[in-house]
């Protein structure tokens, strides 16, 4: 656990002082957002076609913290001082997912609102909380399984063509849900609350995934 | 003669045998469906297909276990060829569907039928399996990193089938419920004779691919120790295990 915290420690604080990641995340939500503008020709969205805008923008937003993920580790030597140093592994995994998690939620604390101002309808507050709810349960299922991809693609030599190639199908199941689930919240007479059946599908995913990540993350770092 | 292929003869006769066995009852005993006439017949085989290769794709997730458990160097072999064969498999299976489809819905894709556009998302997925090996030069990294793709992705298979349930309605005739199907016993006899059939087909034919690449490696072995190093070029990239 204190090896998982002086990674994340370490990733923050590189995060913070090269400022690499997350803005282009949140550029490329903002421009994503102006893109569907002029994409749909709509001035504001609404129900089920807000919440696939909304969750393709991040989902493609998070592609490119999934693509940076483990670059510095690769280019500057860490995984070989990580491999040496005498710990368990499975930190690596949960550093990295934790920190690709703390990289969606501010591109969310952006993204979303960029997207509400540009894109959605008025009146969301009673739905907000539903909205945030998914929004972190699929942040998880994105941040399990982009630290996985990440760490495959990482290797290869193409790796901002595998990471994307592998990602995207693997979390189709994770967009589904959410989706769906934002679906019924973004619609201009939203009850509020969020569709029982897609949160436990969410959280279902993530738990399956998080386990088979920590059943064979140890095989990706072997060398 | 290594282990694998010991079975070979056996196994492509009974191949034959089989897939004939079963080309005949579609055609001369199944009887013509009601209300699609004889387009339906192509039924018995993109269901065995698309079946056989989602079993291909778990199994080779299972082979990649083996070969992450042992780091032996067949089960990457087996890993790579049931997926390989499965992939082919698959693309026959959709293919196939797509005619069914047209017969039968009067439309060559429909989204809103869940196992189609699961099978599409398992397709897309493994279709990146041969791109991730190729881009991994290293053969023993190259089999490790595929081996755990083929264990997330094997299990990603059901999982994926059932999120893509959920979103949509039922539309597909359910074939393999816990009822056994609708279909009367003549239809039944012949759908499962085609889908043993085509099982045995996809075993026979991953052995065959399997003894191919042993075979090669082999000989490159044994060019190399008759003739000198100098004697072979050396090998290309590629996406096999060699």
């Amino acid at each position: 656990m204190r090896t998982a915290l002086a990674i994340l420690r370490k990733d923050l604080l590189l995060e913070l002082r090269t400022l690499e990641t997350i803005p282009s995340m949140a550029m490329l939500a903002v421009i994503t957002c102006v893109i569907f503008h002029f994409g749909l020709n709509r001035n504001a969205l609404s129900g089920q076609l807000a919440a696939g805008v909304l969750t393709v923008t991040l989902l493609f937003a998070s592609m490119l913290g999934i693509n940076r993920l483990f670059v510095a580790e690769r280019e500057q030597g860490g995984f070989d001082a990580f491999l040496l140093a005498p710990v368990d592994r499975t930190a690596m995994l949960t550093a990295k997912a934790t920190a690709l998690f703390v990289y969606l939620l501010v591109l969310e604390l952006i993204a979303v609102p960029a997207f509400a101002l540009f894109l959605a309808p008025p009146h969301l507050g009673s739905s907000l909380p539903g909205v945030i709810l998914i929004l972190v349960l699929s942040d998880i299922a994105f941040a399990v399984i982009g630290t996985f991809v990440s760490a495959i693609a990482v290797q290869t030599r193409a790796r901002d063509l595998i990471g994307p190639m592998i990602g995207l199908p693997l979390l189709l199941p994770a967009l589904i849900a959410t989706a769906r689930g934002l679906g019924p919240l973004l619609t201009v007479q939203a009850s509020g609350s969020p569709p029982a059946k897609w949160l436990a599908v969410l959280g279902l995913y993530d738990l399956v995934n998080a386990l088979l990540a920590y059943a064979v993350f140890d095989f990706l770092l072997e060398d | 003669m290594t282990t694998h292929v010991r079975h070979l003869r056996s196994l492509s006769i009974a191949t034959v045998v089989l897939l004939t066995a079963s080309l005949i009852l579609v055609f001369f005993y199944a009887p013509l469906d009601a209300e699609q006439g004889f387009v339906q017949k192509i039924f018995y085989i993109h269901v065995p297909l698309a079946i056989v290769s989602l079993g291909g794709f778990i199994l080779g997730g299972l082979f990649g276990v083996g070969y992450l458990r042992t780091g032996k160097r067949i089960w990457d072999m087996r890993s790579y060829c049931a997926i390989h064969m499965a992939l082919i498999f698959s693309i026959g299976g959709l293919l196939a569907g797509s005619i069914w489809a047209k017969a039968s819905w009067g439309h060559w894709w429909v989204w809103s039928e869940p196992t189609l556009v699961s099978y599409l998302i398992v397709i897309l997925l493994f279709c990146t399996y041969q791109p991730l090996r190729f881009s991994i030069e290293d053969p023993e990294r190259q089999a490790r990193y595929a081996a755990v793709f083929s264990v997330v992705c094997g299990a990603f298979v059901p999982i994926n089938f059932i999120v893509v349930r959920l979103s949509a309605e039922y539309l597909h005739p359910r074939v393999l419920n816990l009822e056994g199907g609708n279909m009367p016993g003549p239809m039944k006899l012949t759908f499962y004779t085609s889908l043993v059939a085509i099982a045995l087909l996809f075993a026979t034919l991953m052995r065959y691919e399997m003894a191919a690449k042993e075979t090669r490696i082999q000989t490159r072995r044994l060019r190399r120790a008759l003739m000198g190093d100098d004697a072979i070029r050396p090998l290309g990239r590629s996406a096999a295990p060699q």
